[in-house]
């Protein structure tokens, strides 16, 4: 399937990584690709380390697995990278983003090894969060990272789906926090 | 009727048997909720605060006195639901023959998962497999479209007269029930025209009739004539699956098929496998084809009644056939889709070398490499069935230690431990 995108994200429990892939999958389906998303369910508790699978795709997805290669990986909590090898199996041309005040560079100096060919991209999604939407949810802010740094989602079509939805559950201050969000971190992620 | 109409939906397999419930509109779901089923209920429940649907919703304090509840509803005419998975589905097992031998057209839907022990909540056939012998028609769904298709057309054929036997419609365990997944959701008004109304030709409520249900059977083989008469309604359910199905593809332009085949005009090394890893098996042999190799995929949706009759007119022309179980039968010489597979071929006279591959227990991840092995595997099986030397399951995905890749395969050759 040459237009399959297999994202991983690793996040703590608590932080949003299974609402992000969602939302990742319900903009793609909105834009009219196929997706899967699914988090690994394992021993549920506030701060555990998890991951989540997404897969978009042009074409209809069979394929029920763990993603071993992804090409996209997401850390949603930066303090994983000492413990955890974010970048395991990872696709050599693929792309890193991290919820992180380091720029890519001091990721790569301090943080963690990274394979040469991957592309590390860095966004304070939680600082971000905190001024726009008032809490420290850094996942819709991170999708509005993924949106500019790869072409699987469409900004539009993300911020779109975040209005429609999201004001069905809560006020218009909350989702125009969210939709801000998604702008700041699609200017300034580096 | 309206034009009918489907829509898009991003849903976990749960959710959409979930829906599948609320448009044919239970009269009764008793229920004891149990991971990974519990979506299911849970979001049913949503649809009766919300008065979306008018059934009698029954919280109960067991699995057991969830299908002692479910028979009592359906022998007095209600359509019945309810929803179990693993140790939930084991602690029902009675039951489930009483409500087969009563001839109770219940639905249950059941998120397939390990059995203790060791605990463990993921996905395997470990607990569907055991009432493999219980009575009940069983459709194993390979993804949360089918899982909503399958629990549709269970309606069809429990309720239908030739047949009147319960249905467990089945989606393996987080693989499906949780995972997110592209759906359609068709039109209730379609739906509720598709199912239809239940309208039992017996039923304890109906006083101008009546009837008894479970009567004592001890002498004068009424016991064993109940038996041949559950044994013929299966076999009508064939005809009822195959009919209500290709209603259903008429509708919603997806095929109902008790075995979906790929490769198969011209494979030649062949994977039979069933629930949520079919479509791993297709992609790599998808991929293997593109080589030149010829192999192929055989993926059951339907495991009773069994399909003998499809399943070997599409494995016939194989030359060494893989047979994957996603459960233990310990002691035995293969899972039961390998027994039931090889008896089906013996007995129309096919011979073909088998291999036997237990996978995927407790949740354990199907990997491409897993299928590819698989494959590579199968191979050298027509030599090795030469010299005799088949008896025994292979396991894959297991290790045998901790320096082992988890895509080893296990060959667990039985034939010198028979000998003794």
């Amino acid at each position: 399937m040459p237009n399959l995108t297999e994202i991983r994200w690793h996040a703590r429990a608590g932080q949003g990584a299974v609402t992000a892939s969602r939302l990742v999958a319900e903009t793609a389906m909105d834009d009219g690709q196929y997706f899967q998303s699914m988090p690994e369910f394992g021993a549920e508790r506030q701060g555990a380390p998890l991951r989540a699978f997404t897969r978009i795709s042009s074409d209809p997805i069979e394929i029920h697995n763990n993603i071993l290669n992804p090409d996209i990986v997401i850390v949603l909590d930066e303090t994983l990278l000492p413990t955890i090898d974010v970048c395991e199996g990872m696709k050599e041309d693929g792309i890193l983003l991290i919820n992180t005040r380091m720029t890519p560079e001091e990721v790569r100096e301090v943080s963690v090894e990274v394979p040469a060919g991957v592309q590390v991209r860095t966004v304070d999604a939680s600082n971000i969060a905190v001024e726009t939407i008032g809490r420290d949810i850094p996942n819709t802010p991170i999708a509005g990272a993924l949106a500019k740094v790869t072409n699987v989602i469409n900004v539009d079509s993300l911020k779109k789906y975040v209005k429609n939805s999201f004001a069905e559950k809560f006020p218009e201050k909350v989702v125009e926090g969210n939709i801000a969000s998604i702008d700041r971190a699609y200017e300034e992620v580096h | 009727m309206a034009e009918k109409k489907q829509t898009v939906m991003a849903a976990s397999g749960d959710q959409m048997v979930a829906e599948a419930f609320r448009q044919a509109n239970p009269d009764v779901l008793p229920v004891y909720p149990i991971t990974p089923q519990t979506i299911i209920v849970e979001e049913f429940d949503k649809f009766v605060a919300d008065g979306k649907v008018h059934t009698e919703f029954v919280p109960v304090e067991s699995e057991h006195s969830a299908m002692a509840a479910a028979i009592g509803a359906s022998a007095a005419g209600a359509r019945t639901v309810t929803a179990t998975a693993s140790q939930g589905l084991a602690y029902m097992w009675e039951e489930l023959y009483v409500a087969a031998g009563m001839r109770l057209p219940i639905v249950m839907a059941n998120a397939n998962r390990a059995l203790s022990a060791p605990i463990n909540i993921h996905g395997d056939h470990s607990d569907i497999m055991g009432c493999r012998d219980t009575g009940w028609i069983m459709l194993f769904a390979e993804n949360a479209q089918e899982a909503y298709d399958d629990t549709l057309i269970s309606f069809r054929v429990a309720e239908h007269p030739d047949v009147m036997l319960p249905v467990a419609t089945t989606l393996d365990g987080f693989i499906t029930s949780h995972a997110l997944d592209r759906a359609e959701l068709m039109d209730d008004e379609t739906v509720a025209e598709f199912v239809g109304q239940y309208k039992p030709a017996h039923s304890l409520l109906d006083t101008e009739d009546p009837v008894s249900y479970g009567m004592f059977a001890n002498l004068g083989n009424f016991y064993m004539e109940t038996k041949l008469g559950q044994r013929k309604a299966m076999e009508n359910s064939f005809k009822v699956l195959r009919e209500a199905g290709a209603e259903w593809e008429k509708l919603s332009g997806r095929p109902f098929e008790f075995v979906k085949t790929y490769g198969m005009e011209d494979a030649e090394r062949v994977i039979v496998v069933m629930g949520s890893s079919i479509g791993n098996a297709r992609a790599v042999a998808r991929e293997l084809r593109a080589n030149g190799e010829k192999v192929g995929v055989v993926g059951l949706r339907v495991f009773r009644p069994f399909p003998a009759y499809d399943l070997v007119a599409a494995l016939k022309g194989a030359k060494a056939i893989a047979i994957m179980d996603r459960c233990e039968t310990i002691g035995g010489q293969g899972g039961p889709l390998w027994s039931e597979t090889v008896a089906a071929m013996a007995t129309a006279g096919v011979s073909i070398p088998t291999r036997n591959y237990i996978y995927g227990l407790g949740g354990a991840d199907v990997t491409l490499e897993i299928l590819y092995q698989i494959y590579e595997d199968l191979k050298e099986l027509p030599a090795a069935a030469e010299k005799g030397d088949v008896i025994g399951v292979t396991y894959v995905g297991a290790r045998t230690s901790a320096k082992d890749s988890q895509s080893n395969l296990v060959a667990n050759s039985q034939t010198a431990a028979h000998k003794g």
